[in-house]
């Protein structure tokens, strides 16, 4: 008979929840104590990031929770909300915790024991562990921790994730804690009614005040001595801003070196994996889905995930040494003409590289509607996925023209882009917040921690874990639309092809090519292909609307295979212009492909005006499934990502419809 | 002539002059933000001190319990303090 379990009173698994202030070194403490053995999940209904570990306990196992980060109880935001519901055990497929996990940051105790009093009220036994206390006693400040202990009722054990100090005394104080009513050292009763509405939370700090008063001495007055003599010059007026840019160009120059390599490695790679199937597989329909379907539809995302990686890395590194914070307050000022907060600064800048990391890092923005505002305009901001459409318009049409006779038109045309994106953005924020995400302009009261010099261990989980997320979350929708797109490009099969004429077979017979290029049977084959798919009929069908736009069908083709991701223009226009879908946005063949290129009745399809029109088009529209399927995921629901892209696609429309119309009536061409 | 030796002067956390020690005297209002800011450790009697504006002037820095807080001068101007 098993005797342990029938135990009364004594579960077998054991679970612990971590509870801590924003900053208070809970992540880190979380991962030393679980390892590699975690999950990242969400909360049923809801994008607050639900982890879990597995932790050795004195030998038995038990489930370690990581709540969201938090200052309070009181259920105001939906983080509190969900750390409430867990500690009262009311989420389903989450047992209530046995023991709290107080995480109380030594350097800034009396916040950071206001949450601890609010735990001592939920009735749940809470074990504190205290952590910073290196940086504390550095401050030569000295705490009783015996005492303190005392003074609080609950045990309190010094902590340091990286040298281990305190792990096990942590397991052991768990055990003694579990199954024992913890007591409100202080009274609580009446105090609603002699403080008036806030009564509980001056009796909280009165207690808290007292508490640190007795155990702990301070000898430096200056704690954050550091801190502030690093913002003396990081939030300095003139060269806090100068900084701020300097940091940001850093990043995106060293996104755009590091990442090209892997980038183009990841590229051949998901090519040799497709040649590989489709000379392991027997022609058909099945290896076709295979290589250029799900291969080569999901390798176009993937691509990008080197690039992603790299964002959230210095995401996580800005967050984790406290200078995220700074830029917030150097650009709240700014942020808040627009309605938005200044938490939305980063997001968006992000977004310049890619909008998927940049939505993700919107979490931190409390305030539901302000984070909305800011996931729909992220997409605004010019991404590196459109650099190879305006590489591909400019190089075929406006190389070696100069503005003034100086100024590079290439450059010119550039800015302009990225500057139609931002004022679109900060109009549509504008209007956003005054209409359908109407509110008062939310509060802004956020810590500046100290600075810190991050744990490396956490910000490298923490990269991995976003990353994943991302592959994970967006990975279904990803391979749907990939797959749909290649359907409309695949099918009907119109059996053999009516390809060329018997001189040009003679010639490709005669043909010594070299090897791995393509024929020019196959490239018109496939060529003869798109245009009798289903997506070419659909580009017939959507000529009249994009005629206005100077736009023919075959651009109305490249138009909706682009739609799984901006930069599938290329390939989509080198495809139906004949030169074959490898040539990139630099290749003189397709360059002069696109110059020659007629529309039916003979005219030519491609004018200065009309590259120009493409490239407004592609500033605004939402060209993006990644993006699509991270703002489903994100906002929790279809309507935001339908409704985001149907205004940027009207939007897209409308501005290139002035852009070329404005522009004939002026004369140019 | 003034006399402002014997009168606490009461003045605004927005108005309060860069670098000088003052004390909460009461948080005025209702709602979410103010109990936020009380959350936060603002309650009457806790010392605080303006440490500096931001660039374009909102938000400000506040120092209050021994650690750093920014907040725009709207939330700050239902903070009335004494020097």
């Amino acid at each position: 008979m098993d005797t342990t379990s029938a135990k009364p009173g004594i579960k077998h698994h054991l679970t612990i929840a971590l509870a801590g202030n924003p900053n208070a070194g809970k992540t880190t403490l979380f991962n030393s104590l679980t390892g590699l053995k975690q999950k990242v999940a969400n909360y049923p209904g809801v994008t607050v990031e639900r982890k879990q570990g597995a932790w050795q306990l004195n030998g038995s196992a038990a489930t370690l929770i990581d709540l969201p980060g938090l200052y309070s109880l009181d259920a105001t935001s939906m983080d509190e909300q969900i750390a409430r519901d867990v500690i009262t055990g009311k989420i389903s497929g989450v047992e209530k915790p046995d023991a709290i996990i107080a995480v109380v940051d030594a350097t800034n105790l009396e916040r950071n024991l206001y949450l601890v009093t609010q735990l001592f009220e939920f009735g749940v036994p809470v074990v504190v562990a205290l952590t910073m206390i290196d940086a504390f006693e550095k401050q030569k400040h000295e705490i009783d921790i015996t005492k303190f202990s005392e003074l609080l009722g609950v045990p309190v054990v010094a902590v340091n994730a990286k040298s281990g100090r305190g792990r096990d005394e942590l397991s052991k104080k768990i055990h003694t804690v579990i199954a024992r009513q913890p007591k409100i050292p202080y009274e609580l009763n009446g105090a609603s009614e002699n403080g008036g509405p806030h009564g509980k939370i001056f009796a909280r700090y009165n207690f808290i005040s007292n508490v640190v008063q007795e155990s702990v001495k301070h000898n430096d007055r200056h704690e954050h001595k550091v801190s502030e003599k690093i913002d003396r010059v990081l939030t300095h007026k003139i060269f806090g801003l100068v900084i701020l840019i300097g940091v940001l160009l850093f990043v995106f120059q060293t996104i755009f070196s590091w990442a090209s390599l892997p980038m183009d490695l990841l590229d051949q790679g998901f090519g040799a994996i497709g040649d590989f199937v489709r000379s392991e597989m027997p022609p058909g329909i099945l290896t076709d889905l295979i290589v250029d379907g799900i291969i080569a539809g999901v390798g176009g995302v993937l691509v990008f995930l080197p690039q992603i990686l790299l964002l959230f890395l210095f995401i996580s590194l800005l967050e984790d040494t406290g200078y995220m914070a700074r830029a917030a307050f150097l650009m709240d000022k700014l942020m808040s003409r627009v309605g938005l907060h200044g938490k939305a600064f980063l997001p968006l800048m992000s977004s310049f590289a890619c909008a998927i990391p940049g939505i993700m890092a919107t979490r931190t923005i409390e305030n539901r509607r302000d984070r909305f505002a800011t996931i729909l305009i992220a997409p605004f901001m010019s991404c590196s996925a459109r650099l190879p459409v305006y590489t591909l318009m400019i190089a075929a049409f406006f190389v070696g023209q100069t503005v003034f006779g100086f100024i590079s038109m290439a450059a010119v045309l550039m800015l302009s882009m990225y500057a139609l994106g931002m004022l679109v953005a900060v109009a549509v924020a504008f209007i956003l917040k005054r209409t359908i995400l109407k509110a008062p302009p939310p509060p802004f009261i956020m810590e500046l921690p100290p600075y810190r010099v991050p744990n490396f261990r956490t910000v490298f989980q923490n990269m991995l874990t976003r990353a994943w997320l991302f592959v994970k979350r967006a990975g279904t929708v990803i391979l749907t639309i990939s797959i749909i797109l290649w359907a409309l490009m695949y099918f009907p099969r119109s059996g053999q092809l009516p390809v060329a004429s018997g001189q040009a077979t003679a010639a490709s017979e005669v043909e010594t090519r070299p090897v791995g290029s393509v024929s020019t049977t196959e490239v018109q084959t496939e060529s003869e292909q798109l245009k009798h798919s289903f997506a070419g009929k659909l580009g017939h069908a959507i000529e009249p609307v994009i005629k206005p736009l100077g736009f023919d069908w075959k651009v109305g083709v490249a138009l909706i295979a682009s739609f799984a991701a901006r930069e599938v223009l290329v390939s989509t226009l080198s495809i139906i212009y004949n030169v074959g879908k490898d040539e990139n946005e630099q290749s003189q063949t397709l360059i002069s492909a696109i110059k020659d290129a007629k529309t039916d009745d003979g005219a030519p399809a491609w004018t200065p005006l009309k590259a120009l029109t493409l490239m407004v088009f592609f500033v605004l529209a939402m060209q993006c499934m990644s993006t699509l399927a991270i703002v489903r995921r994100e906002t929790n629901s279809w309507r935001w990502p339908i409704f985001m892209t149907a205004y940027m696609t009207g939007l897209a429309y409308v501005a290139a419809l002035l852009t070329y119309q404005g522009g004939t009536l002026l004369g140019f061409q | 002539m003034q006399n402002t030796s014997d009168v606490v002067e009461s003045l605004r956390l927005t108005n309060l002059p860069i670098g000088a020690d003052a004390r909460v005297v009461s948080v005025n209002g209702e709602g979410r933000v103010i109990r936020r800011l009380l959350e936060m450790g603002l309650i009457p009697g806790v010392s605080v001190k303006v440490i500096k504006t931001a660039p374009f002037g909102d938000p400000i820095e506040v120092r209050v319990r021994g650690y750093s807080l920014a907040m725009r001068k709207n939330e700050a101007d239902s903070i009335e303090v004494s020097i």
